[in-house]
């Protein structure tokens, strides 16, 4: 009875293991909502390339993103931030070496209603917009209209970097309103004559109004130059160098290549390389 | 060929072994029916203990003063602070201003509906109301973004349009259909004989329906109106999105210009970027409670109600 038993579990344990060498045909990604487009695009290429691997792709936050790498439940980890010192730590301590493939430049872009005259802000001007420092744009050079300062939720990412970038551990202010994803801030500003919010670089077009910010329009050079003040890498993050020439190695250099490379402009981010 | 008519020849008289399938089979039924219906009851208990557990610690390591008291909500500063009570207070103010606006226009609804209009064209309009409770609340979330927001910046000059009101306002026409149909259903259950005396009596029909149906429907009404309240206090998708999201007690109080914040939007908003465990985490857990504590309350309430609504129309 005890060896049948035995058995039975050495058998269970053959069939998981098959299992596990057979998951190089799946590849499980998860993390920030702001790379999650890009993926998205990514799979769909690599879906005609590579029939037989399946990709899932799930949006759910860096946070998320980084705790799933920890736990071993994705490959691949999408990032709109670099890990912070207590993930690294805690993926270090479960056996897990993060590694960080930044595949594109995002830029943040502070948008207003296209009838707002005020053409340029500066860094200080923005941190008293979202501290609640200054509540009328007629302080800013604008008419006399109260602002209505829209912000991110704070579990994005694009919050994340303003917050690092603008109010540099000052806390926004309690009217600031918060909404959920970057076509919400467009549509918010849009309709809204006294409102200020910020999207990724991709998100501005003719229907709102961008801000230079000290002195420098956000543009793909000024991004990918990093001369534009809010301008951050995205990641992807796996455990250790994939090993060459597996589907999670393809995935994380596909932005090298040309056709990734598209891919990225197309979804309105700056791409590394230069084609 | 063979023509006598087709007989069951089951005899009476069981074998043992049949007797023992029957017993069996009996008991088998009987015991993965109770499984299934166990397992729901268990799915209750078990969602109850993981929101406790996970928010308890909360209040273990900061308190409750804090939670309750102030109005400072900033979980992922370097300080870390716990206020919820303006979260708290937001998910009061926009449940009550949807229920003052839903409440008058749901009951008269349900009294037109069940006492004035034919039965043939209650028929059509229920259903269609019963549809309000189909839109999906992502689908209403974009309405009030999209439509409301702008029409009450340029039409009421308002300087945000995602604010109390608006959120108000949505939730008024997603609670209506919760209310009209449950308060319809207890008006009705009123029986004929209240009526006839009533009439009796000589009392028109406006003072039968508003003095006499109405009151004596009165538990099936309240019933209605907390399961409108439960719909409204549970709603996330659309308070977040049509809320504003501000952490603030509108000043003064009464102006529901002003962008508010939910305990629902709150959890669903942070709960994206919180590391497991976490200060941060837990305290969303410990709003699930007070949210868990207020529903159940409710459910309680209404279930009263409901079940002396049934007593009420069962006696006549």
């Amino acid at each position: 009875m005890k060896k049948n038993l035995f058995t039975m579990v050495l058998v269970l344990t053959a069939v998981w293991v098959c299992n596990l060498s057979a998951a190089e045909k799946t590849l499980q990604i998860e993390g920030s909502t702001t790379v999650g487009p890009i993926a998205d695009a990514f799979t769909e290429a690599f879906s005609q390339a590579y029939p037989d691997v399946k990709i899932t792709v799930t949006k759910n936050g860096s946070g998320n993103g980084a705790a799933a790498l920890v736990d071993s439940r994705c490959d691949i980890a999408m990032m709109s931030r670099f890990m912070k010192l207590d993930e690294f730590t805690a993926s270090v301590d479960k056996g897990i070496m993060p590694v960080a493939h930044a595949i594109a430049m995002d830029g943040i872009c502070i948008i207003v209603h296209p009838s707002n005259p005020v053409t340029e802000l500066s860094l200080a001007q923005l941190h008293d917009i979202f501290t609640g420092a200054v509540k009328n744009w007629k302080e800013l050079g604008g008419p006399d209209m109260p602002i209505v300062a829209i912000s991110r939720d704070t579990s994005s990412g694009t919050y994340e970097t303003f917050d690092h970038f603008v109010m540099r551990k000052d806390k926004m202010d309690a009217s600031i309103e918060y909404v959920s994803s970057n076509p919400q801030v467009h549509s918010r500003v849009k309709t809204t004559a006294g409102a200020i919010g910020y999207v990724g670089v991709g998100f501005l077009d003719a229907e709102v109004k961008g801000l230079k910010v000290n002195g420098i329009m956000p543009s793909k050079q000024t991004v990918a130059g990093g001369t534009y003040p809010l301008s951050r890498p995205l990641f992807l993050f796996t455990n250790g160098y994939p090993a060459l020439g597996t589907i999670s190695h393809k995935f994380c250099t596909f932005y090298l290549t040309e056709k990734g490379q598209e891919i990225i402009e197309a979804k309105g981010f700056v791409p590394v390389t230069k084609y | 060929m063979n023509t006598e008519p087709k007989t069951d020849n089951r005899s009476l008289a069981l074998t043992a072994l049949e007797d023992f399938k029957g017993f069996a089979f009996y008991h088998l039924g009987r015991f993965s029916l109770f499984a299934v219906s166990f397992s729901t009851v268990l799915i209750v208990l078990l969602i109850f203990f993981f929101v406790i557990q996970q928010g308890l610690p909360f209040f273990k390591n900061f308190g409750i003063t804090e939670f309750f008291t102030s109005k400072q909500w900033y979980p992922e500063a370097g300080e870390p602070k716990f206020g919820a009570l303006s979260i708290i207070v937001g998910s009061l103010y926009v449940t009550i201003a949807a229920l003052i606006l839903s409440v008058p226009m749901a009951i008269l609804t349900a009294v037109f509906l069940s006492e004035i209009v034919s039965h043939k064209i209650r028929n059509l309009v229920k259903p269609v109301i019963e549809l309000l409770a189909a839109i999906p609340s992502v689908a209403y979330g974009f309405f009030a973004v999209l439509v409301l927001a702008p029409f009450l910046q340029t039409e009421f000059g308002l300087s945000t349009g995602t604010n109390a009101l608006n959120a108000s306002i949505i939730l008024a026409i997603m609670a209506l259909p919760t209310i009209i149909s449950v308060a319809e259903d207890s008006i009705t259950a009123i029986g004929r004989d209240l009526r006839e005396a009533s009439y009796g009596l000589g009392a028109t029909r406006f003072e039968t329906i508003f003095f006499v149906v109405i009151p004596a429907a009165h538990s099936g009404i309240i019933a209605a109106i907390v399961l409108g309240m439960m719909r409204a206090i549970g709603e996330t998708m659309v308070v977040w999105m049509a809320s504003g999201n501000a952490n603030q007690i509108p000043s003064p109080w009464w102006d529901l210009t002003q962008s508010v914040r939910t305990m629902t939007a709150t959890i669903a908003g942070d709960m994206g970027e919180t590391s497991k465990g976490s200060p941060h985490y837990q305290s969303l857990f410990a709003i699930g409670i007070i949210l868990l504590a207020m529903t159940f309350l409710l459910n309680i309430v209404s279930e009263y109600f409901l079940a002396s609504a049934g007593k009420n129309s069962r006696k006549k």
